[in-house]
């Protein structure tokens, strides 16, 4: 066992991180400093700048337009972005469906829409939630009637995120209701300009349009936007959930979050002192950050075990369960930091300094974090039952 | 000990109670929001005229001649449903110049007490984050009278307020000030606070004050003690409802196959929420009789216990109800996301849970190891 990064591996993080400071945008780096959110056109244009360096679709085979970093490149290279407060990338393409397509799909599939997941010239997202399918997805109820050459779907999706900016969006839909409920499912792949499409966007308690209803009226798919076997859809699910677990379970995040809670106390001041040099303060965000860093060595481990070919089990339950926590106690903690500040809503520019204008905000739209991906309550489920054991 | 309310309490709290569910649902709170004022003026008046303003004021200013548990009767329906109308803080105004106004000053508290004219409480400063006494906002005499200088942040309802009480140093003492909104020098910035509602920032530049004369750090920290026993009475009504919401969300909603209610690990959160609930409204009780106290040594417990409690607790039940909501909580559009942004407001407002620790951990009560 050596836990070292490499003299190859340090000079692969030098050059990401020369490689992020000469790229990006003015308009972009000035959001990062601040914390600001990025809109979707400043996400795609990021992930178009990674793209010319290889770096959008480090997981990828080269031979489908990827770069085959390996893990611990990889790693680096999502470390440094985040802690750049780099645009996080959509997921929904290059983290989701795409590995999927590349598992499952056809060679026809693999060369339609690789390309654009990887170039980011295609946006996608995700239909998995009804309102009536949300922890118990397998009861969902969108259903595509089989029409010969097409399926015809209707129904409703729900916290659909980024829908209203989506090209594409993965589908979970019934095709047979006569058994049990997971083997009647499929997963269709949608263009989301087909007719019978509608999409209302709506307010999360952030304050921001991050999540929309997604309706299907008669509308028809092509048989060949079928991924994988019909009815086979539940598998799919299965074996993204814990790609999407991993994602969310990545500490990179949580670390720029901590950075920024540092940075935001080093302005305070408090007689000679800033609020950084109150003993009991510094106590409070150390723990946050060594539980952060035990955390960051769960998640070298994680990637580690996928580099060795494996899929994510139920292992990728406990990043998720953690680093959201995590997250929300990092937030709590800049709020409390920013005292009566914290209590800034959304105010024009300038009425409240730049590094502390979107806490708020955050620190709303993180209630969701341990919700999204499966909640946390369903993510004990699982390992309860998976990794200890436990009856049902 | 004697927890019973007497009639007349009794009678005030069930006049509360029935007022605000019939005039203030929790769709006023939602869309005041959007208001200029971010509240209503009328309804704000025929609260006055119910007299929820005059509670805690002597009968020889105009006032009813309660304590401070009558305020916190009213609040706790307030809390209930996010009443956004500045009662408290226009109470906390009134009483920093009721206890340290000269006669004249006082005159100002009959049309506050009617509703006419409203007071704000200015003391929290940009740079000052908790601390109660000034930072860096100084007074200085002028001829006969004062003129104050510095800014003053997190001002409740500056916009629709007609004066400011307004804390700075003069001679190395806390004193209070009234000042005019229209006084020469003296400029006002409003923004919208994460609960929908509208705080000032005041900008100073030699603005001619009135001093009140009584003033002292030790009335402004009786005055902010109040608003602190004022923002837990709140919460008491505030977590109360959201656990009555939440309950009936995990008796109604179905997933698997189920209502979410049966699942042991859902009814173990909600038992949490309900004790939490209950020691909030435990540590209301004695903060909000002890308030009244002038001792500061007298009430500082019970006010710090309650004000960490509503902190601890406020902040468990508001969050899990989110939780037990799941994607539905999340929306702007549910009730449940009102509930979560008011609580911080209360957490933060009169002191934090921080604060609060550390006062009580100064104080010479925590220092007692018996
Ligand atoms: C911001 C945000 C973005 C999202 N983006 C997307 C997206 O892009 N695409 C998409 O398809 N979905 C998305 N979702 C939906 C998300 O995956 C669901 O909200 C989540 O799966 C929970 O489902 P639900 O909202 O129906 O809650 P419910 O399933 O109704 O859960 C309510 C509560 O009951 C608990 N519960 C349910 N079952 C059990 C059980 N068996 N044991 C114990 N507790 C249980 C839950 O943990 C929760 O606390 C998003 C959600 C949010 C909040």
């Amino acid at each position: 066992m050596d836990l070292r990064f490499t003299p190859e591996e340090e000079a692969f993080r030098e050059e990401v991180r020369a490689y992020i400071d000469e790229a990006m945008p003015p308009h972009i780096k000035a959001k990062a400093e601040s914390g600001a959110p990025f809109t979707n056109a400043e996400m795609m244009e990021w992930h178009r700048i990674l793209h010319k360096k290889g770096w959008a679709a480090p997981h990828f085979p080269k031979s489908v337009g990827g770069s085959e970093l390996d893990p611990t490149r990889r790693f680096i290279l999502a470390e440094e972005l985040a802690l750049a407060g780099a645009p996080q990338l959509s997921p929904f393409g290059l983290n989701m469906v795409g590995p999927l397509i590349l598992r499952f799909g056809t060679d026809e599939q693999k060369k339609r829409f690789l390309p654009g997941i990887i170039d980011g010239t295609v946006a996608w997202c995700q239909g998995y939630s009804e309102p009536n399918a949300g922890s118990d997805l397998a009861s969902l109820r969108t259903t595509a009637e089989d029409q010969g050459d097409h399926f015809l779907v209707n129904g409703q999706k729900t916290w659909t995120t980024y829908g209203q900016y989506a090209d594409w969006i993965f589908c979970l839909v019934r095709t047979d209701a006569s058994g049990k409920k997971q083997q009647g499912i499929s997963f269709l792949l949608i263009d989301m300009k087909t007719p019978g499409i509608t999409v209302e966007p709506m307010l999360t308690l952030g304050g921001t349009p991050a999540f929309c209803e997604t309706f299907f009226e008669n509308v028809k798919v092509p048989k060949e936007n079928l991924l994988g076997p019909l009815h086979g859809g539940w598998d799919l699910a299965k074996a993204l959930l814990g790609h999407e677990r991993t994602l969310i379970g990545s500490i990179a995040p949580v670390l720029r979050s901590i950075q920024h809670l540092k940075r935001i106390a080093a302005t305070k001041r408090e007689g000679d002192a800033t609020l950084l040099d109150d003993p009991a303060l510094r106590d409070r965000i150390a723990s946050l950050e060594l539980r952060a860093k035990a955390h960051q060595m769960a998640n070298y481990k994680a990637l580690a075990d996928q580099a060795a070919g494996k899929h994510p089990g139920p292992e990728s339950s406990i990043l998720k369960i953690v680093a959201s926590t995590l997250q929300q106690q990092v937030d709590e903690l800049t709020m409390e930091i920013m005292g009566p500040e914290s209590l800034t809503w959304f105010n024009p520019d300038g009425a409240v300094p730049p590094l502390e204008a979107y806490v708020g905000s955050r620190f709303c739209y993180d209630r969701a974090v341990t919700i999204y991906g499966g909640s946390n309550e369903i993510q004990k489920n699982i390992i309860a039952k998976a990794i200890l054991n436990l009856p049902s | 000990m004697d927890f019973e309310l007497n009639e007349d309490q009794k009678l005030l709290a069930r006049t509360a109670a029935d007022f605000v569910a019939k005039e203030s649902p929790l769709e006023r709170a939602r869309k005041l929001r959007d208001d200029e004022l971010g509240f209503d003026l009328a309804l704000y008046r025929k609260m006055a005229e119910l007299g929820w303003l005059s509670l805690p004021f002597a009968e020889d200013v105009g006032g009813f001649g309660g304590g401070f548990l009558e305020v916190a009767l009213v609040l706790e329906s307030v809390g209930r449903q996010l009443v956004p109308e500045p009662l408290l803080e226009n109470i906390l105004a009134g009483l920093a110049v009721a206890e340290g106004g000269s006669a004249e000053q006082k005159a100002l508290l009959e049309p506050l007490i009617a509703g006419e004219k409203l007071l704000s409480l200015a003391y929290l400063e940009p740079n000052g984050r908790q601390r109660r006494a000034p930072y860096e906002t100084r007074a200085t005499k002028k001829g006969a009278g004062y003129v104050v200088s510095g800014t003053k942040t997190w001002v409740s309802h500056a916009n629709a307020s007609d004066a400011f009480v307004v804390s700075a140093e003069l001679e190395g003492e806390t004193r209070l000030f009234l000042v005019a909104k229209d006084a020469a020098g003296l400029s006002l910035e409003t923004l919208k606070t994460i609960d929908g509602r509208r705080a000032g920032k005041l900008t100073l530049d030699a603005v001619e004050a009135e001093l009140l004369p009584g003033s002292s750090q030790a009335l402004l920290d009786h005055v902010l003690d109040r608003g602190a026993a004022g923002a837990v009475a709140e919460g008491v009504g505030l977590t109360q409802r959201v656990l009555e919401i939440t309950t009936e969300y995990l008796n109604t909603r179905e997933q698997f196959g189920v209502k979410i209610g049966s699942f042991q690990v859902l009814q173990h959160r909600a038992v949490d929420m309900f004790v939490e609930t209950q020691l909030i409204r435990a540590a209301s009780i004695a903060s909000s009789v002890l308030a009244d106290d002038p001792d500061p040594a007298a009430r500082l417990e019970a006010i710090s216990a309650a004000k960490v409690q509503l902190s601890v607790g406020g902040k468990y039940v508001t969050q899990q109800s989110i939780q037990l909501h799941g994607g539905i909580g999340c929306t702007d559009e549910h009730d449940i996301g009102l509930f979560f942004k008011r609580m911080h407001a209360l957490n933060t407002l009169y002191g934090d849970e921080a604060f609060h620790l550390r006062r009580f951990s100064a104080s010479p009560s925590f220092a007692k190891v018996g």
